[in-house]
């Protein structure tokens, strides 16, 4: 049973489930004129965002890098001399990479793995999971800024309920966010508080595996940890992997706990990389050099996801 | 099942962790309440007390006489407002036209709309900044809530257009044959079919915008008068020459949290949910 056709040179409308109000403009959107250019009309808010918000602004930082601008004065075109002076003279700059590195290489395999373990145990036949679902992704909610607040009492040297625990076990107590070496970790370890959102995603993909594997595998003898590496893992790595770029990215750009916490200290020891764009813009008022720190960011996701993009096919499995 | 002890043990011990795992996720959380109930002298004593004795519950009252927090309350809510409306009603608007409408160039279009998802956001930063100063929009609202109400946040387009996709042809092309204008689609057939969706993408703007912290301190960060409850919060804390009022401080941190924890409570599918889409590949 078919439903009759509109007459398309009218468009005529015959009443129906949903009829707009039969005004000219209406009657211009259901001409089938109108259906090829309608499209356009609905992306049209996002593309005037994109523009204007997006695109050009990213256009003018590569350009902006390329001069010596300061919000007042004259500005001057100076070529590449940013980029030189970041990569020669700017002794924060390599110390903020370093910042960055150190953070990234310890923060995001920790949250990784962590999270996975954590649905990895959520998932056995537990009672409560949503229970424990919940506990655990509470503190991923936390308003980043509140929680910086918070942890920057937890780690009070003197007062700090971190420390506390410590004394409980005989340590002395840490100078967390007061000493260079201890910086860092601190930062690392308030990170480990929000693993819930990754191991949500994760728990979400374990119970997508079917059951049936692990029936089949144990039917074959394949004892849980044999199941685990031969099936859990390969059919996760697209999971893990996809999830493992975004917290590389995100970790790449931490911002508002080192901002809030620490200002970049003790020593510049904290110093992240957006910290040290943000500083060089906001508090020196140097854009250009700003526009060029940020650019260089820009240039090393893009690389780093295309680089990620053509391996994957080597490690992930795509059943 | 084989009731092995083995079996037992692995199942204690999961318990186990577990359990320990809560607690310790939670205490951070249950430090802070305690410490917000604190008077002052009562916060350098050591060991530290969990309880507070005398609990001071004027804690919460002093906060507001210190800090202008319903003002601040009012800052944050503008934003939340263009978030979530920008979310509910622009972002479906263009997930719309790209789930069910035909024109050339779409799916590449939605191509370079995810591509923008993983460009760091720094590198807009410095020229928005100075684009928004020549529009004389710096120090007000319009950077933080303009590019939302667009429907800038491609997150957003990207979830429901998925979600779009999934809904079933049938009803949409009843209505085509009717003579239902793409509009007339979206407003009354696709948006009602998609409370869960639209949900999950309010609460999501909602807890973003709540938090939103670096926007608003670059481009309205020099006007106290619309500070939000995230930039009041650093406020205060980095008020200079002030003893540390820890206490109240703490008592400031609980009150931002709360309101996400009763979405939460009452929407906590939807928070799970959109997670778990955005996530999982495919």
């Amino acid at each position: 049973m078919s439903a009759p056709v509109p007459d398309q040179r009218t468009g005529n409308r015959l009443g129906g489930v949903a009829s707009a109000p039969r005004t000219a403009f209406s009657s211009w959107f259901t001409g089938m004129q109108a259906e090829k250019y309608i499209g356009y009309v609905f992306v049209a808010p996002w593309v005037i965002a994109f523009l204007c918000f997006e695109l050009i602004p990213t256009a003018a930082a590569f350009f902006f890098s390329l001069t010596d601008w300061s919000v007042v004065g004259q500005w001057n075109f100076i070529g590449f001399a940013n980029y030189i002076e970041m990569f020669t003279r700017d002794r924060l700059f390599a110390r903020s990479v370093g910042n960055t590195l150190y953070y990234v290489v310890f923060a995001v395999p920790l949250n990784v793995t962590m999270a996975f373990l954590l649905a990895l145990l959520l998932n056995a036949k537990v009672r409560g999971q949503t229970f424990f679902r919940t506990m655990f992704y509470l503190p991923a909610l936390i308003p980043s800024v509140a929680g910086a607040i918070v942890w920057i009492w937890i780690f009070d040297t003197n007062n700090g309920i971190l420390n506390f625990f410590l004394s409980q076990l005989g340590i002395e107590p840490i100078r967390w966010l007061s000493s260079p070496q201890w910086s860092k970790p601190a930062l690392i370890i308030m990170s480990l508080w929000s693993i819930g959102a990754g191991m949500v995603i994760y728990l979400a993909g374990l119970q997508n595996i079917s059951e049936e594997l692990y029936e089949a595998a144990e039917v074959d003898g394949a004892n849980p940890l044999q199941r685990l590496i031969h099936i859990t893992i390969p059919l996760m790595t697209p999971t893990i992997f996809f999830n493992l770029i975004l917290g590389i990215i995100s970790s790449f750009q931490v911002f508002n706990s080192a901002f809030i916490m620490t200002g970049g200290g003790p020593v510049n020891s904290t110093l992240f990389y957006m910290l040290h764009i943000y500083e060089q813009a906001f508090t020196h008022w140097k854009m250009g050099y700003a526009s060029a720190l940020s650019v260089v960011l820009f240039l090393f996701v893009l690389v780093l996801t295309l680089i990620v993009n053509r391996t994957s096919k080597r490690w992930v499995f795509y059943g | 099942m084989s009731k092995t002890p083995a079996f037992h043990l692995g199942q204690i011990l999961t318990y186990f962790i577990l359990i320990a795992g809560s607690i310790t996720a939670l205490i951070p959380l249950g430090w802070s309440i305690s410490t917000s109930l604190k008077t002052i002298d009562q916060l350098a004593v050591w060991p530290p007390q969990w309880i507070p004795n005398p609990v001071a519950w004027n804690n919460y009252i002093d906060v507001f006489q210190q800090i202008p927090v319903l003002q601040y309350f009012g800052n944050t809510m503008v934003i939340v407002t263009a978030w979530v409306v920008g979310g509910v009603v622009t972002c479906s608007f263009v997930a719309y036209g790209f789930a069910r409408t035909q024109f050339k160039g779409r799916d590449t279009l939605f191509l370079i709309l995810l591509s923008t998802l993983m460009m760091p956001y720094v590198v807009r930063l410095i020229p928005l900044f100075m684009i928004y100063k020549e529009l004389g929009w710096i120090n007000t609202f319009l950077p933080v809530t303009v590019p939302q109400l667009l429907g800038r946040n491609a997150f957003y387009i990207f979830l429901l257009r998925q979600f779009f996709i999934g809904l079933p042809h049938e009803l949409t092309d009843a209505a085509r044959i009717d003579g239902c204008s793409h509009f007339g689609i979206w407003w009354r057939i696709v948006l009602p079919l998609s409370k869960p969706a639209l949900a999950t993408v309010a609460v999501f703007a909602f807890q973003a915008a709540w938090d939103d912290f670096l926007a608003p301190l670059v481009y309205m960060g020099g006007n106290p008068d619309l500070r939000t409850l995230a930039l009041g919060l650093f406020a205060f804390r980095a008020a200079p020459g002030q003893v540390a009022m820890t206490h109240l401080l703490m008592a400031m941190s609980v009150m931002m949290i709360i309101p996400i924890l009763l979405i939460f409570a009452f929407g906590q599918r939807y928070f799970i949910q959109g997670v778990t889409m955005s996530g999982l590949k495919g």
